[in-house]
């Protein structure tokens, strides 16, 4: 159950087929392991105790993270966007790592050329509790913290959602968000345990996406709301992807705008919204196709809205909703989300596992099942706004506004209010040639939930901070409301 | 054996590797080509020769099951044995409509 027997797999099964890179000029399973085990000699010789990624998503991170497996030491993805101070901190928590790219790292060509050139044979096996990959959080609620994925949590996601060598020899998959994001950790596993190719964009341009979905005859995609919004709203795009059949999206709220769009425009496309949080090693529950042309297609408003879910849990991994007193709930009422698995890990660096006794952890998401086991995620808990003696989470609110034909993008804070403790405030982004009227969204939101969900007031802005991988920053919402003059 | 989800188990008799995907409550014995299997870790038994009528082999990333014992096996190594639970041979899984996300 180790990271390398995925590879060994792989490389047994198909090795000379390509599955990293270009059509003609990537990376062959076998040519994959093979740089990996030198990737792992060359770390190992240094002494290094964790392989630290600073660089944008390309061959060398699947390189390093089988190198990683093979030399016994966690793979550490970071942000190379994040700021000198927040950077500094994070690499003073590994002074014993090999670091690719950055200043002081060694730059991606160099660390292939070192794998290439390193020779021995593969170091023994290791333990599968060991740490496989370590990642910061975004810390857009709090400080970063780096959570602990071992080979037997990542093993477990791919054996229980992807079966072996089921992918076509002409099936390729493009990756778009950066490698220091769950989503991009699990692509490399499950992509080359299935045997398709993987691509990456590093940066995410929607004319640049849909050449390479062209050029390279790409069949699976994974995008985050906001690509998909860039490529569904730009008028002057040629949006021919004769060759896509399947694209995952996740990690933020989809607006219902974006998909029903894409959905009309690539019917011939199998969508899929995948929910699941780094700590529990990628996805959890899915939203499939069948889901998306069925909700789509239907008259019937409760069947219409799973649209806007995050569908069913996986067969291998349990989900109970809790109240604030710990007890479960029932269909149909909110309360806090909790998981349980095998590929669960919940586990924060210097902290050790967060799972409760009876092996459940807790996302920090509020969301409800339907009576048929369709998961609705109501946003962070931490986010929660409490207005007078009311808790309102602003995903309510935002999905409302979310659907007002003049607004393509949404946000709901709370800030000070003497009377209230919180008051209510929305910040919208106009689609593009619409206008928005403060009062009269308003009254849109006010008809369809109730006045003390009603934002007190509505500020349109150009665009909302968000993430590199879509997650709007809500506390630079915040600054940005108070501090206007 | 004790089976637990995640377990190597490998053949002593040629390269046949399996991973417990599911274990059943009971103790079992899984052999190939009539043989026990045994952990990585443990030190293979001796003396043993694969059963001449249990060559029926498996193919690698194919899972192999029981349900009514509640057993199921992942080849991660092929090899030419017959896995066997109880004496009985697994049977070996269409491919299986998974959620895949990604």
């Amino acid at each position: 159950m180790n990271l390398t027997m995925l590879l060994d797999m792989a490389a047994d099964g198909f090795g000379d087929r390509i599955i990293v890179g270009d059509r003609e000029a990537g990376l062959t399973a076998e040519r994959l392991r093979g740089l990996a085990i030198g990737a792992a000699r060359t770390v190992l010789d240094r002494g290094a105790d964790a392989i630290v990624h600073l660089e944008v998503n390309g061959p060398a991170f699947p390189v390093a993270m089988f190198a990683a497996a093979y030399a016994g030491v966690p793979l550490v993805p970071v942000n190379y966007r994040l700021g000198t101070d927040q950077l500094t901190l994070l690499l003073a928590g590994h002074p014993g790592a090999y670091r690719i790219g950055g200043d002081g790292g060694v730059e991606a060509g160099e660390f292939l050329r070192a794998a290439d050139t390193a020779t021995g044979e593969p170091p023994d096996p290791l333990d599968p509790a060991a740490p496989a990959v370590l990642i910061y959080t975004s810390g857009t609620t709090s400080a970063p913290k780096g959570v602990v994925l071992r080979h037997e949590n990542l093993v477990s996601y791919v054996l229980g959602s992807v079966e072996f060598a089921a992918a076509g020899a002409d099936e390729a998959a493009l990756m778009s968000v950066p490698p220091y994001h769950i989503a991009a950790v699990s692509n490399v596993l499950t992509n080359l345990y299935a045997g398709r190719r993987l691509l990456t964009l590093h940066s995410f341009d929607p004319r640049e996406w849909l050449r390479l979905v062209r050029d390279q005859r790409v069949t699976n995609a994974m995008v985050v709301p906001t690509m998909l919004a860039r490529i569904m709203d730009d008028p002057d795009l040629d949006r021919a992807v004769p060759t896509l059949r399947a694209l995952a999206y996740g990690g933020a709220k989809m607006p219902p705008r974006v998909i029903e769009k894409a959905l009309s425009e690539w019917p011939h496309v199998d969508f899929v919204n995948a929910y699941g949080l780094t700590e529990t090693s990628s996805t959890v529950a899915v939203l499939g196709p069948e889901d998306h042309r069925e909700a789509f297609s239907s008259a019937d408003p409760l069947v219409r809205a799973r649209l806007n879910s995050a569908g069913t849990v996986l067969p291998t991994v349990e989900l109970e909703i809790r109240d604030e007193e710990g007890v479960v709930v029932p269909a149909g009422v909110a309360g806090r989300i909790f998981i349980r698995g095998d590929q669960v890990a919940g586990e924060y660096a210097g902290v050790g596992s967060t799972v409760d006794a009876r092996g459940f952890f807790d996302t920090r998401d509020a969301g409800r099942l339907d009576a048929d086991g369709y998961l609705y995620v109501e946003g962070r808990i931490d986010d929660t706004i409490i207005r007078g003696a009311e808790n309102i989470a602003p995903a309510e609110i935002e999905d409302v506004l979310l659907r007002h034909p003049h607004v393509a993008d949404a946000c709901v804070v709370g800030l000070p209010d003497e009377e209230w403790g919180q008051r209510l405030a929305a910040v919208v982004v106009p689609v593009p040639g619409g206008e928005v009227d403060p009062d009269e969204v308003r009254a849109y939101v006010r008809d369809r939930l109730r006045s003390s969900k009603t934002p007190d007031t509505i500020t349109c802005w150009p665009d909302l901070p968000r993430t590199p991988t879509g997650k709007i920053l809500r506390h630079s919402v915040v600054n940005g409301l108070t501090s206007t003059p | 054996m004790k089976l637990r989800a995640g377990q190597q188990l490998v053949s002593a008799v040629d390269t046949t590797k399996m991973i417990v995907v599911r274990a059943p409550g009971e103790e079992v014995t899984v052999t190939c080509a009539g043989v026990a299997m045994h952990e990585p870790t443990s030190a293979a038994p001796t003396g043993v020769e694969a059963d001449p009528s249990q060559l029926g082999g498996v193919v690698l990333g194919k899972r192999y099951a029981d349900d009514a014992l509640g057993i199921e096996l992942l080849c991660a190594k092929a090899g030419s044995g017959t896995v066997a639970v109880n004496g009985t041979p697994l049977e070996i899984q269409g491919a299986k409509a998974l959620p895949a996300s990604d």
